[in-house]
């Protein structure tokens, strides 16, 4: 790895400069772009790693003996060095690239609840996740008969510890998977707490952290944790990349999902066995202009430095809660003390669609809807919100513009 | 870097707004007048968009020729798929179910062109009430929010019990 030098300011109009797209005009207005927990926008970096691998150097990586091969096996699994540094992970061999964290969710659910959790044994979900953290678990109970729990959520939208706990009682919990900063209401999870409850009672802990990736710095050591899953696209990476770390011995203990090339130690027709970990989890072509991708964006985010995008975000976040809230009939929900750059909210008389419509006819764009969340909207009592979320390229002006244009939807609507 | 609207603008036109946002919309939106339930009725059916989370039920009364006598609605979802529905309700009064079926594929053609080439003169009428929604056209991920109450409506005529719109649209 060079020698990272971190600007001492956080420079948002040099960092904007970065990222292409945003000159974009969107129906004849500057594009403001409040949609990145969606996914993010690509800093040139990442474009330009992906074009030169494809102009310079691309073969298949892993079996090939020429040239081409082996520079591109380097550059993709310099990735998943960059990725273990990001993590602090101690090993290199415990990453695992997936095609998405909902693939690395899957994988979860297949390998270590099929072949490690026995039935009798239960999950714990929180009341916050994405429907990717939901539905592998659910397919999981009804084919092994392992039960499914859901830590129930406070009104501020936080993860409520006590009733937490209280699902551990029985001793039946073998695994946590939590999502480490809700899409929806930006909460960001106690995981210490979460780790320590946990752990005090047998189970392993593997957290979603799509969304917490990109607002701080994830220390899986010092988190305690047993497995981490994060996306790339949303970390300004590509899509079609995502990254499951877990600790080698319990890598080691489940068996491999899929089954086909690049997994295997041998195959005969009587038999195969396995590669060593993590290339048993990674069966097939990989993804290897992602993962090229991916590196270029991690050494992008490690080059403005996480201390300086949480500082950022939370100067945003700070002043979308005291413009939105300002705006009579606007309702922001969620009021978690530790939160990310995710805001979502509720106009009376407006529907979140019509609000993200008229936003977008001016240039504005936010997400509405259930943000595949539907049990979490459930237990606010709603069908939707709008959401307004934050990246690196984000600036208060942005904010005020977004707060501006939502007075005249408010208008508009009376 | 965008430009905040300036706040000494007196009265603002939100003309930029309308395109979409017609004041039928708007008001069918926020009053529709036929957003109740039937309590005499002969068929009914649901539409669910899974896609946006926008509910809508349908009740439909014929009358003894087998026309469409009344329909009425309870809309869970924005302003768009609330006006359609409550034009819908109003357009197909009088129709049978053939007509109400033809009126539905010139309705949804426009909603995705913006035109209707194909509908001809026995159309031209029940069109012009639904034109305030050609608009859509132009929102790709908002057709769907104004064909919700149709396709309930044809699964009620139909005797399906469920529709989804997300079947067929964008």
């Amino acid at each position: 790895m060079n020698a990272i030098t971190k600007p001492a300011t956080f420079d948002v109009a040099r960092i904007r400069q970065d990222f292409p797209i945003l000159t974009q005009t969107v129906r004849g207005k500057p594009l403001v772009f409040l949609d990145s927990a969606a996914s993010a926008q690509k800093p040139r970096a990442v474009i330009d790693a992906m074009r030169n691998a494809m102009e310079t150097q691309y073969a298949n990586v892993h079996r090939g003996l020429h040239w081409m091969s082996e520079r591109t096996t380097e550059a993709y699994e310099a990735a998943r060095d960059a990725i273990a540094t990001l993590m602090n992970a101690s090993d290199r061999h415990e990453i695992v690239l997936t095609q998405s964290v909902t693939g690395a969710l899957n994988l979860m659910a297949h390998s270590y609840g099929r072949g490690v959790l026995q039935p009798g044994q239960a999950v714990v979900i929180s009341g916050m996740e994405h429907h990717s953290n939901i539905v592998p678990w659910q397919m999981l109970r009804d084919e092994r008969g392992i039960e499914l729990r859901v830590a129930p959520i406070t009104d501020a939208g936080e993860l409520d510890l006590e009733a937490f706990e209280a699902l551990f009682a029985d001793g039946k919990v073998g695994l946590v998977s939590i999502t480490h900063m809700s899409n929806v209401l930006g909460s960001v999870t106690p995981a210490e707490r979460i780790v320590a409850i946990a752990h005090a009672h047998g189970a392993k802990v593997l957290f979603d952290g799509s969304q917490a990736v990109v607002h701080r710095r994830i220390d899986v050591q010092a988190l305690g944790c047993d497995f981490y899953a994060w996306t790339g696209h949303k970390l300004y990476g590509p899509t079609g990349i995502g990254v499951l770390w877990g600790r080698r011995e319990l890598l080691e203990r489940m068996p491999p999902f899929l089954g086909g090339g690049d997994m295997i130690s041998s195959v005969s027709y009587e038999k195969s066995t396995w590669a060593e970990v993590p290339h048993k989890f990674e069966a097939g072509t990989p993804p290897i202009l992602e993962g090229i991708g991916l590196k270029a964006a991690i050494d992008y985010v490690q080059s403005i430095g996480y201390d300086a995008i949480a500082a950022h975000e939370a100067t945003l976040v700070d002043h979308a809660l005291s413009k939105l809230s300002a705006i009579d009939g606007v309702t922001i929900i969620g009021r978690a003390q530790d939160r990310g750059g995710v805001v979502s909210f509720t106009m009376d008389k407006a529907h979140a669609h019509d609000v993200a419509t008229l936003l977008d006819r001016q240039g504005i764009a936010v997400r509405a809807g259930h943000h595949c969340a539907e049990p979490l909207m459930r237990r606010l009592g709603l069908d939707s919100t709008a959401r307004a979320s934050f990246g690196v390229y984000t600036t208060l002006a942005e904010v005020d513009a977004l707060a501006d244009a939502l007075t005249r939807v408010r208008e508009f609507f009376k | 870097m965008p430009q905040s609207q300036p706040e000494a603008e007196p009265a603002d036109s939100f003309d930029d707004l309308r395109d979409l946002y017609q004041e039928v919309i708007l008001d069918r939106g926020r009053k529709p007048r036929h957003g109740k339930r039937l309590d005499d009725f002969d068929v009914t059916a649901k539409g669910d968009n899974p896609m946006c989370g926008d509910r809508v039920q349908v009740w439909v009364k014929f009358a003894g020729d087998g026309r469409i006598a009344h329909t009425g609605f309870d809309a869970r979802g924005c302003a768009i798929s609330v006006a359609s529905a409550d034009l819908m309700a109003e357009t197909v009064e009088g129709r049978d179910k053939t007509d109400t079926r033809a009126l539905f594929a010139a309705f949804r053609e426009m909603a995705r062109t913006g035109v209707c080439p194909q509908c001809g003169p026995a159309l031209a009428e029940p069109m012009e009430r639904l034109a305030p929604l050609s608009g859509v056209h132009d929102y790709p991920s908002r057709v769907k929010c104004a064909t919700l109450p149709w396709h309930a409506l044809i699964a009620a005529l139909d005797g399906t019990r469920e529709a989804t719109s997300a079947e067929g649209e964008p």
